[in-house]
């Protein structure tokens, strides 16, 4: 069941656009942002409220990336795998990267602190190879830094 | 040389707040279009410019806006939408834009919505771009605060309201159609055309979706003309072009530069050359979707057309990368085509479908399990996937880096399927999802 609160955030949302299924997207990352993740029971919850089917809402939720419909850890690790990255090297920071958090590609660390999930390409081409974590943006990134940048996130 | 674009940028990289802007003149085309021009006069002043669309398709802007019917009896609510989505691999240029000069693309938004007598804006911005999406942000409520939106902007007759919208991920949320589906909530296939959006667009109504480079030329062409603005450019096609060089080069970068400077310019006197030791056998000059460029044409002057005429290739978003001599090309395309694989709709079965089964082949080549016939099924799809086959341009675009790879490094992959080994013997290997 959503909350009043969130049941409010989404409505506020859907008074930006002029059809309510419009915001459907945005709805759905009101939920990401206080559980972490869409589950089935929230896209139920949701579908009737934007006046779409079940099956309408999951086919937008499942089509896109950020829109998260498995659990995820506490901070996200996107790794960015754009061709300006490859030629600089990339591959010996995913590299390193795995063996550290002992994941591959998709999988939450045991301890529930990162996921490690592949993007393409965030933009930061002159400072290849670079990654973002949550929200924060670290380019020129090599094996040796990348434990100073994982410290910073608990 | 002048830099309209970037040249009042803050050297500490802090976005221009709304006094800064206005100081060097931000705001004025604002009041000059919304004061003394119709919306005609304001698509005429963009037409006479040659202003040219700057994310990728180089379409004439003042004619895409002259599709779009006006005054009374056409269908309302319009709208205006800032392609913000930037994807292309290598293409960092509207980041820089947006978190440096924000208002500088709002005042184009404004001032093009009013070209069009549209009602809304949105700018769609990539979910990845938090830094350019707060800093927009701030200065959409230091706009609206100062009366530049809203209702009767600068005291004309002319309301608007800009909405960001942040995307949830995907490429193809960039193919204007695409993106339209996106804002409406729907997965972001892309549409059929005709009609085209400037008749039938966000839930059918006339809509105009420029990329944010391309905006944020507007207010300097109304601000100081169109024969100014073609001054600019070294070609027939007006304005200055942000470009970007990324690679093994000594200072990987953006620079903005008059419209037409040869790729080797770009490379040799403002990216540093490349670095000790290595040499370039090839650049991709417009982001990931462009053909292969060789050093026998980089004195190609990177504009719309010339690329075509001169090199076999297009500007495309004008952001180059630049392929080493130590780096594996088949390993290059490779990356390139698992990114597009991995970005298709899945509308079509040609992308859909063709796209992963190039991509799984060029693995298979790079890591050594290549055979002959792999090149033959390469080849045909050069041809099997392109305009008209696909339902966007997605698949085509993914077609022609691959295209000019197999044209100039014929060797390289045969090398692969001989020695049955990548002989670069590079360390630099695509990660396998």
């Amino acid at each position: 069941m959503l909350t009043d609160d969130e049941t409010r955030q989404i409505e506020e949302e859907l008074r930006n656009y002029p059809e309510r299924r419009a915001g459907c997207v945005e709805a759905l990352k009101v939920i990401q942002q206080r559980r972490g993740w869409v589950r089935d029971e929230h896209i139920a919850d949701l579908a009737p409220m934007l006046g779409m089917t079940v099956h309408e809402l999951d086919g937008v939720a499942s089509f896109y990336p950020f829109i998260f419909r498995k659990p995820v850890g506490r901070h996200l690790i996107f790794m960015c795998e754009g061709l300006s990255c490859w030629v600089m090297g990339y591959e010996a920071v995913i590299e390193a990267l795995t063996r550290r958090l002992g994941v591959s590609w998709g999988d939450t660390t045991k301890d529930g602190r990162f996921t490690l999930l592949p993007v393409s390409c965030i933009g930061e081409c002159d400072r290849a190879p670079a990654l973002k974590i949550d929200g924060d943006v670290y380019g020129d990134v090599s094996p040796e830094t990348i434990e100073t940048i994982l410290e910073r996130y608990t | 040389m002048e830099k309209p674009l970037t040249g009042t940028m803050r050297s500490d990289g802090k976005p221009l707040t709304l006094n800064e802007y206005e100081e060097t003149g931000g705001y004025e085309a604002l009041r000059t279009a919304l004061g003394s021009m119709t919306p005609k006069e304001v698509q005429e002043a963009v037409s006479a410019a040659r202003l040219r669309g700057r994310g990728g398709a180089g379409f004439f802007t003042g004619l895409k806006w002259s599709f779009v019917p006006l005054g009374d009896k056409a269908p309302h609510p319009k709208f205006l939408v800032a392609n913000s989505d930037e994807m292309e691999p290598g293409s960092f240029k509207d980041r820089l834009l947006m978190e440096r000069n924000p208002h500088q693309l709002i005042e184009g938004i404004i001032i093009s919505a009013y070209a069009i007598e549209a009602d809304t804006a949105y700018i769609f911005l990539r979910w990845e771009y938090g830094r350019a999406g707060a800093n927009l942000t701030a200065a959409l409520g230091e706009a609206y605060g100062a009366g530049y939106l809203g209702r009767a902007i600068a005291g004309s007759r002319f309301g608007l309201d800009i909405r960001l919208h942040t995307s949830a991920g995907r490429y193809i949320c960039g193919e204007e159609t695409a993106l339209l589906n996106a804002l409406e909530g729907k997965r972001a296939v892309p549409r059929t055309k005709p009609p085209f959006p400037q008749s039938c667009g966000l839930w059918g109504k006339p809509t105009v979706v420029n990329n944010a480079e391309t905006l944020s030329n507007v207010p300097h062409i109304i601000r100081k003309g169109a024969d100014w603005y073609k001054r600019l450019s070294l070609t027939g096609d007006g304005g200055t072009k942000v470009y970007a060089v990324s690679g093994r080069v000594k200072k990987p970068g953006s620079w903005e530069l008059p419209l037409g400077t040869t790729i080797r310019e770009i490379i040799e006197e403002h990216a540093g050359g490349m670095r000790e030791g290595y040499t370039a056998r090839a650049v991709i000059p417009g982001g990931g979707s462009t053909e292969f460029v060789l050093p026998e044409h980089f004195d190609t002057p990177m504009a719309f057309d010339i690329m075509e005429k001169q090199a076999g290739s297009r500007l495309g978003t004008g952001t180059m990368i630049v392929l080493d001599d130590a780096t594996c090309p088949v390993g290059a395309v490779h990356n390139l085509e698992r990114f597009f694989a991995r970005e298709s709709c899945g509308w079509c079965t040609p992308c859909r479908d063709g796209l992963p089964w190039l991509a799984s082949l060029l693995g298979d080549i790079e890591e050594g399990r290549g055979r002959r016939e792999d090149l033959d099924v390469l080849e045909e799809h050069t041809w099997l996937i392109k305009m008209r086959h696909t339902y966007c341009a997605l698949a085509p675009g993914a077609i022609e880096p691959l295209q000019s790879a197999l044209a100039f490094f014929k060797h390289d992959f045969e090398r692969h399927i001989e020695e049955k080994a990548c002989p670069y013997k590079k360390k630099i290997i695509n990660v396998e999802l």
